[in-house]
Order: C-alpha cells, then sequence, then structure tokens
C-alpha cells in the first residue's frame, strides 16, 4: 500500500477539477485576447474561474487577484515591486519578513538586502510562531513592506495574520501574506484581515502544479514584474493560462466546500495519528495542535536522521517530508527547527506528515506500522543508541 | 546548467546499488563489548566523531590483538542519512583484518570507491561526499586511542578540501602555478570544493580555518605586489633574485611575450617555460618549444641564443635557458 502524506508539498489533482481543465487543451485552445470565436470559446470558463477564486478569499470584485505561475512568482513580485517603488527611490529602505518565510521570500530579501534594502528577519517563538510584538519593535516610517506567512509550511504553526495586519494598517505599512499552506485548511477573508497582498498556488489544494496567484487591494497597485503584451490588466503580461485558471477556480470551490471536513474529520485523523506516533519512545513535536493547521504534524525521533527516516518510510510505500540536513542540497539542519530553538541534537530528526481530505484511517494505520518499524531498525544501528562501555566518555559532540 | 542540471532528481537515484544495499542491510552494524573483546583475546577500542546537532555521528568498535596490533573484528553503530550509515558499513568493513597502522591510512576517498557498482561512476552524489569524511575520521580517532597518542599525529598536512582530501600546499601550488582566480577553477583542477562546498567560503556546512577564497585572495594580493615590485623596475639582477618563485615566473612571461613570442611565431612555432629553478648562482629556466620550432635545427643555436640573451638583458645575467 502506497500511502502519501506530503501534501504540504504538492497534492493530488481533484479528479473534477482536471474534468472541468479537459475542454481547454483540445477543443477550447484559442488565445483569450485574440478576436474570434477560437477566442471567446474560451471567456466563458475564464470568468467562473476567476469569480470561484475571488469567492474563495472573499476578495471585494474592485480588488485584483492576478494569476500567476507559481507562488515563488507571486512572492518575488511583491517584494521586487516593492523594492523598485519605494525602496531603489529612496522613499523607504526597510522591510520585513519572518525568519521561517518561504525560500521565495527569504532568499528574494536576502537579493534585495544585497541591493541595499534593510530586512529585519522577525522571530518566532518556542512554538514557531512569530513574535507579533517584534513587528510593533521594528516598523519605523521607512519600513515599506511587512510580509508574514499565514500558516508555515513546515510545522503547520498559524501565524497572527490579523494583528500583524492591524499593526500594519496602524502604521500604513503594506501587508504581505504568503496563505499557500492556508487554502483549504482555514478560512482565508482578505476582508477580515487587513491583508494587501495574498499569495496562494493551485497545486496546494488539489488544483493543477504551475498556477499561482496574487491578491493584490485597491489602492496597493504593484509594478509589474513581467511586462509585455499587458494581459492581466497590464498586470502580468504572458498569454493566459486558461486551464489553469479553470482548475484553480474547481479547485478553489471544492476545497472552500470541504474546509470543515478538512477542520474536523481530517483534523480528528491528524490527532489520532499523532498521538499514536507520540506512543513511540523519544518523540518530540514543537508548536501546539490547536495553533496549527489541521493537517500537518513535524514531529522528531531522536536518534534517527530524517533522511535515514525517509529512506525507510519510501521502502513501505510512505512519501512524507523533512527539510533536515541530508535531505537538501544545502545539507542544512531545518531551518524551522533551528529558528524554534529545538534541542540541538534533534535539528536532524525532525519529520513532516502533511495530510489531505483524501487521506484515509486505512493508510494512517498502514503508515503508523511502517514508522514503527523504520523507528525500531533505525535506531537499532543509531549511535545514539549504541553500547557504551563502562569508562568511555562519550564523544558525539567534538564534531564541528 | 545544462538538461541535466535543470532536470536535477533525488539524490537517492545517484546512489550506488552498494549504498542503497548496505543502508538497506548493514553488514558490520551493531557493538563490541568488554565481554566479547576478552573472549577474542582482544583490546576494545571505541571511538565517537561526530554530534547529533551536525547531522551525522558514527560510533567505531574495534577488537585489536595487542601482541599483532591486528584489528580482528570491527563494528559500528550510526545516526546519519543512508551515505554516512553506508560508508560506516564499509569503513568497518575495510578495517578488518588490518593492523591498526594500515588501518590508518584508509581515507573516504577509499571508503567512496569500495562503494562504487563501477569503477569510474562516483558511489554517491558530490554533496555526499561529505558524509565519508567522518568515516576516516573516526578511525583515525581510534588509533589514536589505541596507541595513546594525539590524534593530530597522524595528519601530516592541512587538508583545505576534506571531501576530496585536498592539502593547503597543493591548493597553494596549483593556484599559482595555473594562475587560477576563480573558485571554479580550483574546482575544476583540484576537485577540491566540488562537494560538500564548505570549504569554498565561510556560512557552509562546516567551519574551517582557511577557505578557498582566501586562498584566491592571498595569490591576488601577492600578484599585486609582485606587479608593483616588476613595475619599480625591475631589470636589474638583484630584483630577480629577490623575488618569489611566482614573481619570476611571471616577469619572464612578461619578458617572453613582449620581446620573444612575436619573432618565434612568425616562423609558426611558440614555446613554453615549464619551471625556474636556482642553480647555485644561476638561474635555470627550462622551456619547451612548440609548433615549428620543436623541429627546428636552430632551436638549439641561434634562437636559444637569441631567448637566452634577451632574458638576460631584461631580468639577470646569470639566467641560462635549457630547452627540453
Amino acid at each position: 500500500m502506497n500511502v502519501y502524506l506530503d501534501n504540504n508539498a504538492t497534492t493530488i489533482v481533484d479528479p473534477e477539477v482536471f474534468a472541468e481543465m479537459e475542454p481547454y487543451f483540445v477543443q477550447k485552445y484559442g488565445n483569450p485576447n485574440s478576436l474570434h470565436a477560437f477566442a471567446s470559446d474560451t471567456h466563458p470558463g475564464i470568468k467562473a474561474g476567476m469569480e470561484k477564486i475571488y469567492a474563495g478569499i472573499n476578495a471585494p470584485r474592485e480588488d485584483s487577484v492576478v494569476i500567476t505561475s507559481c507562488a515563488t512568482e507571486s512572492n518575488n513580485w511583491v517584494l521586487k515591486s516593492i523594492y523598485f517603488e519605494f525602496i531603489l527611490t529612496g522613499k523607504k529602505n526597510h522591510i520585513m519578513v519572518s525568519e521561517v518565510e518561504h525560500p521565495s521570500v527569504i532568499t528574494t530579501a536576502k537579493f534585495l538586502e544585497g541591493l541595499g534594502c534593510k530586512v529585519t528577519y522577525l522571530p518566532i517563538n518556542h512554538e514557531g510562531i512569530v513574535d507579533v510584538q517584534s513587528v510593533r519593535n521594528n516598523i519605523t516610517d521607512k519600513t515599506a513592506l511587512v510580509s508574514v506567512m499565514w500558516a508555515n509550511n513546515e510545522t503547520g504553526a498559524i501565524f497572527p495574520v490579523e494583528e500583524i495586519g492591524a499593526i500594519c494598517k496602524e502604521h500604513g505599512v503594506p501587508f504581505h501574506t504568503d496563505a499557500v499552506q492556508a487554502i483549504g485548511k482555514l478560512p482565508v477573508d482578505v476582508q477580515a484581515f487587513n491583508v494587501d497582498y495574498l499569495t496562494f498556488s493551485a497545486h496546494k489544494f488539489h488544483g493543477p502544479k504551475g498556477v499561482g496567484a496574487l491578491y493584490i487591494k485597491k489602492g496597493k497597485e504593484l509594478l509589474p514584474l513581467l511586462h509585455g503584451g499587458a494581459q492581466m490588466g497590464g498586470y502580468r503580461s504572458g498569454t493566459l493560462n486558461v486551464a489553469g485558471i479553470v482548475g484553480m477556480g474547481k479547485a478553489m470551490q471544492n476545497a472552500v466546500e470541504a474546509l470543515e471536513y478538512e477542520m474536523t474529520a481530517i483534523r480528528k485523523m491528524r490527532d489520532a495519528f499523532e498521538d499514536e506516533l507520540l506512543k513511540i519512545a523519544d518523540t518530540f513535536v514543537v508548536t501546539p495542535r490547536e495553533k496549527r493547521t489541521p493537517n500537518t504534524i513535524l514531529i522528531s525521533f531522536r536518534g534517527i536522521e530524517g533522511e535515514a527516516m525517509l529512506w525507510d518510510l519510501n521502502r513501505a510505500g510512505i512519501g512524507a517530508s523533512t527539510g533536515s540536513a541530508c535531505a537538501s542540497e544545502d545539507l542544512e539542519a531545518n531551518s524551522v527547527m533551528e529558528a524554534i530553538g529545538a534541542a540541538e541534537d534533534l535539528a536532524h530528526t525532525a519529520i513532516r506528515f502533511s495530510l489531505s481530505r483524501y487521506t484515509t484511517q486505512e493508510e494512517l494505520d498502514h503508515a503508523l506500522k511502517a514508522v514503527q518499524a523504520a523507528v525500531t531498525r533505525l535506531r537499532g544501528i543509531s549511535s545514539s543508541y549504541a553500547y557504551t562501555p563502562k569508562g568511555h566518555v562519550s564523544g558525539l559532540a567534538e564534531h564541528h | 546548467m545544462g538538461i541535466d542540471s535543470l532536470i536535477g532528481g533525488t539524490i537517492w537515484d545517484e546512489y550506488s546499488n552498494k549504498v542503497t544495499n548496505l543502508m538497506n542491510n548493514p553488514q558490520n552494524m551493531g557493538e563490541i563489548t568488554e565481554e566479547d573483546a576478552q573472549r577474542m583475546h582482544a583490546k576494545l577500542i571505541v571511538a565517537d566523531f561526530g554530534a547529533e546537532s551536525c547531522g551525522d555521528a558514527v560510533r567505531l568498535y574495534w577488537a585489536v590483538d595487542p601482541k599483532t596490533d591486528t584489528i580482528v573484528e570491527s563494528k559500528f553503530k550510526s545516526f546519519g542519512c543512508g551515505t554516512a550509515i553506508a560508508s560506516s558499513d564499509t569503513m568497518a568493513e575495510l578495517c578488518k583484518g588490518k593492523t591498526v597502522d594500515e588501518a590508518v591510512k584508509i581515507t573516504n576517498i577509499d571508503v567512496e570507491f569500495a562503494m562504487r557498482d563501477h569503477a569510474d561512476t562516483p558511489a554517491v552524489p558530490p554533496q555526499k561526499m561529505h558524509c565519508s569524511v567522518m568515516a576516516y575520521d573516526v578511525i583515525k580517532k581510534a588509533a589514536a586511542q589505541y596507541k595513546g597518542v594525539d590524534i593530530n599525529s597522524f595528519e601530516q598536512e592541512v587538508i583545505v578540501c576534506e571531501c576530496a582530501r585536498i592539502s593547503l600546499s597543493t591548493l597553494q601550488e596549483v593556484i599559482r602555478l595555473n594562475d587560477l582566480t576563480t573558485v571554479e577553477q580550483i574546482t575544476d583542477y583540484t576537485k577540491a570544493g566540488a562537494f560538500c562546498k564548505s570549504c569554498i567560503r565561510p556560512g557552509g556546512h562546516e567551519v574551517k580555518d582557511v577557505y578557498l577564497v582566501d586562498l584566491l585572495d592571498e595569490y591576488e594580493k601577492e600578484k599585486l605586489a609582485g606587479k608593483a615590485s616588476l613595475g619599480n623596475a625591475g631589470v636589474s639582477t638583484g630584483d630577480f633574485a629577490t623575488m618569489t618563485i611566482v614573481q619570476r615566473i611571471k616577469a619572464v612571461d612578461k619578458v617572453v611575450d613582449e620581446n620573444i613570442r612575436q619573432m618565434l611565431v612568425m616562423d609558426g612555432g611558440d614555446m613554453e617555460i615549464l619551471d625556474i629553478k636556482e642553480n647555485g648562482e644561476n638561474f635555470d629556466i627550462y622551456i619547451r618549444y612548440l609548433g615549428s620550432c620543436s623541429g627546428c635545427a636552430s632551436s638549439s643555436t641561434g634562437t636559444l641564443f637569441a631567448i637566452e640573451n634577451i632574458l638576460k638583458e631584461k631580468l639577470s645575467d646569470k639566467i641560462r635557458v635549457l630547452p627540453l
């Protein structure tokens, strides 16, 4: 049995979504900007898709939801556009991002820092949640943007976007939130929260890959990142991804409809699974459950390096994830674990299980057995649980 | 770039079958207790290297026959990824039956090579080479413990890139001789920096005493200093005699470029400088003729005198030119 528990990375496409997209490849393939029936054939689908996307985040009609190629593009766009308009011109000199943002925000912020922009990296507390007070302490009249994610991809920790939005509003500073991990898992309402820019991506909620979006509040218009034929109101040039818009719309509609199920049934399954995992000795979870998205568990198994755990899980047909050292190109420890200040010896041991509305109890039962077997085998190999002869002083801490 | 790096892929795809099999079924995983060692009439050595907080750690157990210094049994325990476990396993295997002195000579490169399926295909992707380094370090630690000596006594030279085991002196020499100016060039010439990349610049996986960028800096400064002294110039014997080897090569190169090469090229030939050696009070410059010069009769007579005389005039009358 294969069990997919890496839904924070990407999700299965909802078959209903796929069915709605299908006519836009072979039948309705016109370029929506052309002047003929082939083009007009695509317009109702685009309109319906956009309406569903607007409804999903409760965006007013006068605001913009611009379809991009991915969340990375949306995040880059906000930061770089703010840089071009406010930092480069000398009107402002500072932006703030949380220290555990997605690489598409952090790396962009570092790039802008190299160009002379001041960047504050907002710290997270021991629960993995960004500290509101640090936003208040660091915001100045030279701050051009605050960007804090809605929920963290690694831990599932829900960030206080409402309070941060309020602080930004009070100081007249634009507020961007990367809501990639929130859509379909939490109620997302751009009007209830003081959000100026909001990023999301279809493939995280059972839509197709290659379709992202950026919500832009009226009056907070951005300079375009992609110049060209002035599609999307001139905001984002490039021939419209018709099937993608249709797919994102349907995926959004279904995600919003399934939200209740996600927040109750999936949460319950997640909690029960987590309870069982925590029965294994020497296991640790960071963010309290009620402060997390309902589908996510980040758990440390002491004495087992993350990639080794993934290896054994993969052999058992389980797909999970780790941000830890050996699994990544740069060999660095899980940045969230480091930021939390988790015990140092746990930095490389975190495994993320992320469920979706397609996850079944049977799958979780199977996954649990696989985890238990992997822990037994790998702790059998681990030096952390090895025989120490009398009088031997352990030297397992002298490296680096 | 290129298509392969654009497609990407998972690091696991690049593991050899041996690495995969050892991760799935490590052969030497386990412990040797005091009692086990006694039964073998051997001395138990337990050495640790690494730390969980760094992402990899290994404990090596040896049973060593004190009469012959032979490692009669060798086991490991490891905290780490698949490569770390497979490397530790291979390392433990390679130790078996060797004397402690022989075991100390096992490097991470031997370990990696032993895990290859084919001699010319690496066992692990570049960034995983690092995982085999601790296998090397823990052997040294075990040996130091057995012999009761300091671990540093086994390392004769300063190693800058541990993954590829490239020493400081090798790097300095290669940079100078080939006039290298970028990290990529160093990597192309020596493989240093090709693996975990910690040795390139501060901020990598490991903290180092010296980085490749420092060595490039050092050479750059030296070149500037060299240029300055050449500029002041620089043609008297005294100057050439006090120059460093690099400065001498530069100076000779400059004269060849400006005063000699054109003469050779007109006849369809060229030359290269192979070495400069001090021979008593003389400076012997070894050259190689290229192109049509190499077969030309005058290359050992007229042309040679011309080259030598120009260098003597421009740099030092103690110069002798020797064609190879």
